[in-house]
């Protein structure tokens, strides 16, 4: 069996968020994954995030394909519902399920497989949606599961365990995501918690989609000498362009940023995010320069991370539907049925 | 040539070119012989293109109300040059065929027990009115005009349905009815009228209307309360999330704020609008999708997903022919098995057979309360004739004192109460276990996966938790056959006997009429879902031939009931009829008396 409950440790001190819960009450089962897999330390950076965030757990719904990374949201969030779905098409259950209760915080945790090869489509029709969700993908170049093949992902060049070189060209989660309109664009390293946990808070605070690419290297099949998604390669390669900064709506900005250099953008429940840029000519408000910037770097063999790009206040897909408030679950029936009367004034023209 | 006097009881048969306005001038001519009383059964014979190609529509007249397709034709109105010898040979003896003799074709119709009747119809419409598409539009209007006359059809019922349809455009009335008696004045003038073959008012359609089944379907959902819709456009199933959003429009708009009770999805493909709804219905909202053959295809995976998750869906197969893109505006009832165990591994789906648009209504609020109730994709099978072709049937009635089903479902309150919910524990004994909502209570979380679980819901690779699972989902099979709806039973101790299924009951009720005119007594059943009821198994044994009569090569429903319920194949005696026509009740009487005859010479 590969679920393992995992043990609820409860010590006095610990950190309480306002709602009494500690980082404990976030977490899941125990992480059935390779030692040392990239994809743990997102989850433990997810947990923190909705730790800090002060999000009541159940009230989030986690949703997953099929894939090493799909397996995750069984390691945070026990009492959230979670949904594994089939291949590649987690993003039409996350539709259908936010078409119907709205109220909730959506996150979908995918991988390269899932997300570029079997589920390129639908991954691409939520971002033209603006579904309301956070979509994380946990990108290894590789196919876990399966034992070691290439993913759509990999990059020109890099060997496969085997020995064989990938000719193919990769497909970039983040120039997809700038493509298809998407409002929030982020790429991270899942060994830089400290950038990640940011970009984590600032998605799921932000109103629409939100990619968040995490290279997140397998140590079983990817994180050899010639592999490019390996730690060693990420971390020698690794080029921030633009750290985020989330700030809850109560908290005071905090000093010690460079004020010249610092923008801060409005989410729609007051909460800030405050980009620094690193590289000096960054603009990450700007679609058409932020995909020249990644062009740029990635001829150089650069990885770029960060807030890449953000456009707050894109219409979501209820937007666009003008729903009424309420969930649509919650709609009392009455109010859904037209009545007998209005059956047989219908029918008038069906004479 | 012999002369076929008959009133009230024919077949008009109309030829056109699709694309040049046709459909309305047919609707009007069959609405007005509906309006005086008189049963009609109206058929669309169309192309899978938009302009150009030849399409018919069949009107069938019947005082006694038969349901089905005639198999012969009486007067053909022969509007398209390109099909005129295959329509003049379709005429039966002594029928008439009316043509626009603005070009005159005496040497190419000729037929010496045919009348052919020409009337100068795109002449009249040129000079009467401005504008090549009013031209061509009127000109329909004139071989209306000129059928009125023909028929005796009543001039003051056809202006009163040119006013309401044209209600909102009230300058059209005019013209339109200047059309009707341009024909109707040259047919008076030129010919006996009215023929043999005529109208005569009736009252037998009060009460009734006249309504495709797609819409009625579409009412369906409305009334049931859905609120998601999920969809990728198909013939011959798109008019039925059209008729729905038009309906929400209508009817789900809050007047103050201009906000929508629902939500439809034009999904970018059929495997995302299954998926949307599993999710809809996974968060607790009443959703489902409209699709055809191929979408059943491309949805499988997930509609194997949901069986085995146990997440309630309703699909919509409005069934046309297959295999693969097959003949998408002809009809055919040949994704039975593809719907009964769709998707890879052991998997049983529930199914309902609707056999007219009245029914579509009401199956499509039925299937909802059984998908909640069963936690399980439930697909109402009907097809291109029921779906698209408009069929008189009694009016729609609404019950108020429905209120949906929504199974068992653990709200806050409930979830409060318990030590501790998990998701897949049978504590009633019948297979059916509780749900619940996400965001409703942190004690109500469970993980849905389409991996082995066990009755916990957690991952499981364990022999005897994922057994455990799977023989459950056998036992709700055998609750599902307690709760779906019955199958109609019409005994009088025959040894024979006709059983079929969805649009083949008209044919078969007519064929049946027609065999025991010959003096052969055949009983009757007709099922209306998958898992059979257990009237089905008692029936069979209860007669020594039973004839299946179904639209698929395949014999798919024979080999459905012999899968099922175990009866002996050797007493099912297959008639199948799978040419994409609507069915007709001669067909059916010629297959099973070449069937007896056998059986005699044996």
């Amino acid at each position: 069996m590969s679920f393992i409950r995992k043990p609820k440790i409860n010590y006095s001190g610990q950190r309480r968020n306002s709602l009494g819960l500690t980082v404990r009450d976030y977490e899941g089962g125990m992480s059935t994954l390779c030692a040392g897999c990239g994809h743990d330390s997102i989850t433990s950076a997810l947990v923190q995030a909705f730790f800090e965030l002060e999000i009541e757990p159940h009230r989030v719904a986690k949703l997953s394909g099929i894939g090493c990374s799909s397996k995750t949201p069984a390691y945070f969030l026990s009492t959230a519902h979670g949904v594994n779905a089939v291949h590649g098409r987690m993003p039409a259950f996350a539709t259908g399920a936010n078409a119907a209760a709205r109220d909730l915080y959506y996150i979908g945790v995918s991988g390269d497989g899932d997300s570029l090869s079997i589920g390129l489509g639908q991954f691409s029709h939520a971002m033209r949606r603006n579904l309301d969700m956070l979509y994380v993908i946990e990108n290894n170049g590789v196919y876990g599961l399966t034992k070691g093949q290439f993913s759509a992902s990999a990059d020109v060049g890099s060997k496969a365990k085997k020995g064989e070189v990938n000719e193919q060209r990769p497909i970039d989660p983040v120039k997809t995501a700038l493509a298809m309109g998407c409002g929030f664009v982020a790429r991270s390293f899942s060994g830089d918690k400290q950038q990640l946990l940011p970009l984590l808070k600032a998605a799921l605070k932000h109103r629409g989609f939100a990619m968040i690419d995490v290279l997140s290297p397998c140590v079983t099949f990817n994180d050899h000498e010639d592999s490019t998604k390996s730690y060693a390669h990420t971390r020698q390669f690794y080029h921030p362009a633009i750290d985020a900064d989330f700030i809850a709506p109560r908290e005071p900005i905090r000093a010690g940023y460079d004020e010249g250099q610092a923008v801060p953008i409005q989410l729609h429940d007051g909460s800030q995010v405050l980009l620094r840029k690193v590289a000096p000519d960054y603009d990450p408000t700007d679609r058409a320069a932020a995909f020249t910037y990644l062009q740029r770097c990635e001829q150089q063999g650069e990885i770029v991370t960060g807030l890449l790009y953000i456009e707050s206040g894109r219409p979501t897909m209820h937007d666009i539907n003008r729903s009424t408030a309420t969930q649509l679950r919650d709609m009392p029936y009455e109010e859904l049925n037209p009545g007998a009367a209005a059956l047989a004034e219908l029918q008038k023209r069906f004479r | 040539m012999s002369e076929l006097v008959r009133v009230n009881d024919f077949v008009i048969k109309l030829a056109n070119v699709n694309g040049t306005g046709s459909a309305s001038a047919n609707s009007l001519l069959m609405k007005a012989i509906f309006r005086m009383g008189v049963p009609v059964v109206g058929k669309n014979y169309f192309p899978s293109n938009i302009q150009g190609l030849p399409t018919w529509y069949e009107v069938r007249v019947t005082h006694e109300g038969y349901m089905a397709r005639a198999g012969q034709v009486d007067v053909m109105v022969a509007m398209n040059a390109q099909t005129y010898a295959q329509d003049l040979a379709e005429v039966a003896s002594g029928g008439y065929l009316v043509y626009d003799s603005t070009w005159p074709r005496t040497e190419q119709l000729q037929r010496d027990d045919v009348t052919i009747l020409g009337v100068p119809l795109a002449r009249m419409a040129n000079e009467n009115f401005e504008g090549a598409r009013a031209r061509i539009l009127m000109k329909n209007v004139c071989y209306v005009g000129a059928l009125a006359a023909l028929l005796d059809l009543d001039l003051d019922i056809i202006r009163e349905l040119l006013e309401q349809t044209f209600a909102s455009k009230p300058q059209l009335v005019g013209a339109n009815l200047k059309a009707i008696r341009l024909g109707y004045d040259y047919a008076c003038e030129h010919f006996d009228c009215p023929l043999p073959l005529r109208v005569a008012a009736l009252d037998a359609t009060a009460g009734h209307i006249m309504i495709d089944g797609n819409t009625a379907a579409a009412l369906g959902c409305l009334y049931a309360g859905a609120t998601v819709g999920a969809w990728y456009p198909i013939t011959p199933s798109t008019s039925l999330m059209d008729a729905f959003s038009v309906f929400c429009h209508r009817y789900r708009i809050d007047e103050q704020s201009g906000e929508k009770n629902f939500c439809i999805v034009q999904a970018e493909d059929e495997l995302a609008a299954i998926g949307m709804v599993l999710g809809a219905n996974w968060a607790g909202a009443r959703a489902f999708t409209p699709t055809s053959g191929p979408g059943i295809s491309l949805m499988s995976e997930f509609i194997g997903f949901a069986y085995f998750t146990e997440i309630p869906a309703v699909l919509f197969n409005v069934q046309r022919v297959g295999p693969s893109t097959g003949m998408p505006t002809r009809t055919q009832q040949g994704d039975l098995l593809s719907c009964a165990y769709a998707s890879h591994g052991d998997t049983r789906h529930v199914l309902l057979f609707p056999a007219n648009p009245q029914e579509c209504f009401s199956t499509a609020v039925e299937a909802f309360d059984l998908a909640e109730r069963l936690q399980t994709p439930v697909m109402v099978l009907s097809d291109l004739d029921i779906g698209m072709n408009d069929w008189m049937v009694p009016e729609l009635q609404w019950d108020e004192s429905y209120r949906p089903d929504r199974g068992k479902v653990l709200d806050a309150a409930e979830l409060e109460q318990m030590e501790e919910f998990y998701r897949y524990v049978d504590r009633d004994g019948d297979a059916i276990c509780a749900r619940t909502l996400p965001g409703t209570h942190p004690r109500g979380a469970f993980f849905t996966r389409g991996s082995g679980h066990n009755e916990k819901g957690g991952y499981t690779e364990d022999a005897a938790e994922y057994q455990a699972i799977v023989d459950r989902l056998a036992r709700k099979w055998e609750t599902a056959r307690t709760l779906v709806p019955p199958s109609i039973v019409e005994e009088q101790g025959s040894d024979i006997a006709i059983l079929t299924i969805g649009s083949g009951d008209g044919a078969a009720r007519e064929a049946r009429a027609m065999l025991a005119a010959r003096g052969l007594g055949f009983d009757y059943l007709r099922v209306r879902a998958f898992p059979f009821d257990a009237a089905v198994a008692g029936f069979i044994e209860r007669h020594q031939r039973v004839y299946v009569v179904e639209q698929n090569r395949d014999a798919q429903l024979r080999t459905m009931l012999i899968n099922d319920l175990a009866v002996d194949p050797e007493k099912l005696h297959p008639v199948l009829l799978y040419d994409g026509l609507p069915i007709s009740a001669g067909s059916i009487v010629a297959t099973i008396e070449n069937d007896l005859a056998r059986g005699a010479a044996a």
